[in-house]
């Protein structure tokens, strides 16, 4: 009896993943199921939300949020504080500086991207370090539910959907390159890429909107996004086909990566390669020259930033030639907090947190394609796209280089601010006029 | 209760800080999340590499001094109390303070902050900001902008102003009261501040002096100020 539950249960199993999963992934449909489960979990939220605020009210020692940071800038600009242009020194003036200095020391621009965003509110995940499952009864119930939900019933779901979605790349990507090369081989291709990595978004409970999709990447471009986490990367190949570029990792990772370019021309570098940066430059431009081949995805950034603000573009992509399709992902953090830290954690560790979170909803929006203007260099090219792509999503636009690990800041921040000060207390024509004053 | 309470007991010695530096609990953790991350080798203490990876600081024109003030010859690691104890100058200023009352005076004071700020300029410490100080100090905030002669005519200026009793050299009070002066220009806005629970805080002072030249301190005083919340 025991045996015909389980079997029982187990072709249930099959036949939800089957038919209600895979098979629509395969075409592109969406049951639907995702959307409804969304919006009863956005009026839980907003439920939880009410229920902490008045909770906050009753009981005042529990510690308040501070969503932007813990010092309010009211300060202006160099010209707000040290005065309009007045041609003389006043010794007050690096009070100025000394202000910015340890407003730095204390909160800075750069350190705070490499945190997850804090919420205003509680999205029922404890680790979004709130505590305040303690305000209500009622709170902590649905606290526990919501725990039972996301590890007994998502978790194993997806954890299946992810080990069906990538046996399923190698195994589709190892038969399809057994064609010889023609257009079959480059459809089913396409087919299979597409299949798996909707089977892997299922599997992470992501909802993605597309927006603007007339302008997507065409083939022979170089596709620019925002980087927040290894899986912006199925987020896009969710909606079409890109050359990945990277690095040739060992284990699981070099598994896939090696089947996957049998079937398409990905470009994957040795670990050697990557050092010499003229030898990947011409490899890319080899790639994007010859029109035919899928665009090349790439994250300029050049490591993972928390999905608040873009950080400096490194120029390399810009240098390759080609049209640059600039696109933006913004990810909703109320549902589950995609950013990866990987100081924090590793990759397992940082899957199985996605996993058990709510969903990943997620916006992406295509720019109008942008190519290198005539007598622009590639690092002011970089810092449009980089501007662009942060006014559309909404991100805070930033200079720094979120790669710099401990290497030198440029000095020509520095000199910006020297010159600033000194226009003001100089003045442009140079030598104080007033100079015989006493 | 139960959730705060466990979360100051990480840091260590939180109760006597909150007492000698009037900062809240909230404040604490929040300063110990900021020491946290800045120690990244997690020794417990930081270093000067560890502010000098602070690309903002990197680039400010007098980010060396200002980290001289955490770190310095003597004190090259610098804990939490210590961290705490520095920034507790920038707190504003009690308002119920008064110079002549019996309570000592408390690190955030209008003197003290502008004691602070003479430090900047006095690096050798004898109390007094001579002219090769205040050169330094200028060729730090304007770097290849000015030729040598513009640089030594502003000090000169400079110099010329303040220096009241002509020692070629500015005392502290001589300092005051330049600082005082000078910030006629400056909007009030400019002060750190950190979020208030409780709104705004009024600016009153408890002036035992009275004068504009009070008003125009605690306008300057308050260019180094934090608010915290």
């Amino acid at each position: 009896a025991e045996g015909a539950v389980a079997g029982a249960v187990f072709q249930v199993w099959v036949f939800v993943v089957l038919f209600l999963i895979m098979l629509p992934a395969m075409f592109g449909l969406s049951l639907g199921v995702t959307g409804v489960y969304i919006q009863v979990l956005v009026k839980i939220l907003e439920w939880a939300t009410v229920r902490i605020q008045r909770g906050r009210m009753e009981q005042p020692s529990v510690p308040v949020p501070l969503p932007n940071g813990i010092i309010e800038r009211a300060g202006g600009s160099m010209e707000e504080e040290i005065g309009e242009l007045r041609n003389s020194f006043a010794l007050s003036d690096a009070f100025y500086f000394y202000k910015k200095g340890l407003e730095s020391i204390v909160d800075d621009q750069v350190t705070q991207r490499f945190s997850s965003e804090e919420l205003a509110s509680w999205n029922l995940l404890t680790r979004t370090n709130q505590n305040f499952r303690y305000i209500s009864l009622r709170l902590t119930i649905i606290w526990v539910l919501g725990v039972f939900v996301r590890y007994c019933i998502l978790f194993p779901l997806r954890i299946t959907l992810a080990i069906i979605g990538l046996s399923w790349l190698v195994i589709g990507t190892t038969l399809v390159g057994f064609l010889p090369e023609n257009s079959v081989k480059t459809w089913l291709s396409e087919l299979v890429h597409l299949t798996c990595y909707r089977i892997c978004a299922r599997g992470l409970s992501a909802t993605i909107r597309y927006y603007n999709k007339e302008n997507k990447p065409q083939k022979g471009g170089i596709c620019v996004a925002n980087h927040t986490t290894p899986i912006d990367v199925v987020i896009l190949a969710n909606d079409g086909c890109y050359a990945m570029v990277g690095q040739i990792h060992g284990g699981l990772m070099g598994v896939i990566q090696r089947s996957m370019v049998r079937s398409c021309p990905h470009v994957w570098f040795e670990r050697s390669e990557m050092k010499d940066r003229h030898a990947v430059t011409s490899r890319l431009r080899a790639h994007v020259a010859a029109k035919t081949k899928l665009p090349i995805l790439i994250f300029p950034e050049g490591t993972c930033i928390n999905n608040t603000s873009v950080m400096m573009f490194k120029k390399g992509s810009f240098e390759i030639g080609g049209t640059i399709y600039p696109v933006a992902i913004k990810y909703d953090p109320r549902f589950g907090d995609a950013f990866w830290n990987s100081g924090k954690y590793n990759m397992v560790s940082y899957l199985l947190r996605m996993m058990t979170s709510w969903a990943i909803v997620v916006n992406v929006w295509y720019l109008p394609p942008m190519t290198l203007q005539d007598g622009e260099d590639a690092a002011h090219f970089a810092s449009r796209v980089k501007s662009a792509i942060a006014h559309q999503g909404g991100l805070l636009d930033l200079d720094w280089d979120g790669g710099l690990k401990r290497g030198k800041v440029k000095d020509s921040f520095k000199e910006e601010q020297q010159k600033m000060y000194s226009s003001i207390i100089v003045g442009q024509n140079g030598i104080n006029k007033d100079a015989n004053r006493f | 209760m139960g959730s705060s309470s466990s979360r100051l007991d990480r840091v260590p010695g939180a109760k006597d800080l909150m007492e000698e530096t009037g900062f809240s609990e909230t404040n604490i953790l929040c300063l110990y999340d900021r020491f946290e991350v800045l120690d990244r080798e997690e020794r417990g203490y930081l270093r000067l590499e560890d502010f000098e990876a602070i690309q903002q600081l990197a680039v400010n024109p007098i980010g060396d001094r200002i980290i001289g003030a955490f770190v310095f010859p003597g004190r090259e690691t610098l804990d939490f109390p210590s961290f705490v104890r520095v920034l507790a100058h920038f707190r504003p200023t009690d308002t119920t303070w008064s110079r002549s009352g019996s309570q000592p005076e408390p690190a955030n004071s209008r003197t003290r902050k502008l004691r602070f700020a003479f430090s900047l300029y006095d690096q050798d410490g004898d109390g007094k900001i001579s002219r090769a100080e205040l050169t330094e100090m200028l060729q730090a905030m304007l770097g290849m902008q000015v030729t040598d002669e513009q640089l030594q005519s502003i000090v000169g200026r400079a110099i010329q102003e303040a220096d009241l009793d002509r020692d070629g050299a500015i005392s502290f009070d001589e300092f005051k009261k330049m600082a005082a002066s000078g910030q006629t220009g400056l909007k009030s806005v400019s002060s750190i501040m950190y979020r208030t629970k409780q709104q705004q805080q009024q600016q009153q002072y408890i002036c035992g002096e009275g004068g504009t030249e009070q008003v125009h301190l605690k306008h300057s005083c308050q260019t180094l100020m934090f608010i915290f919340c």
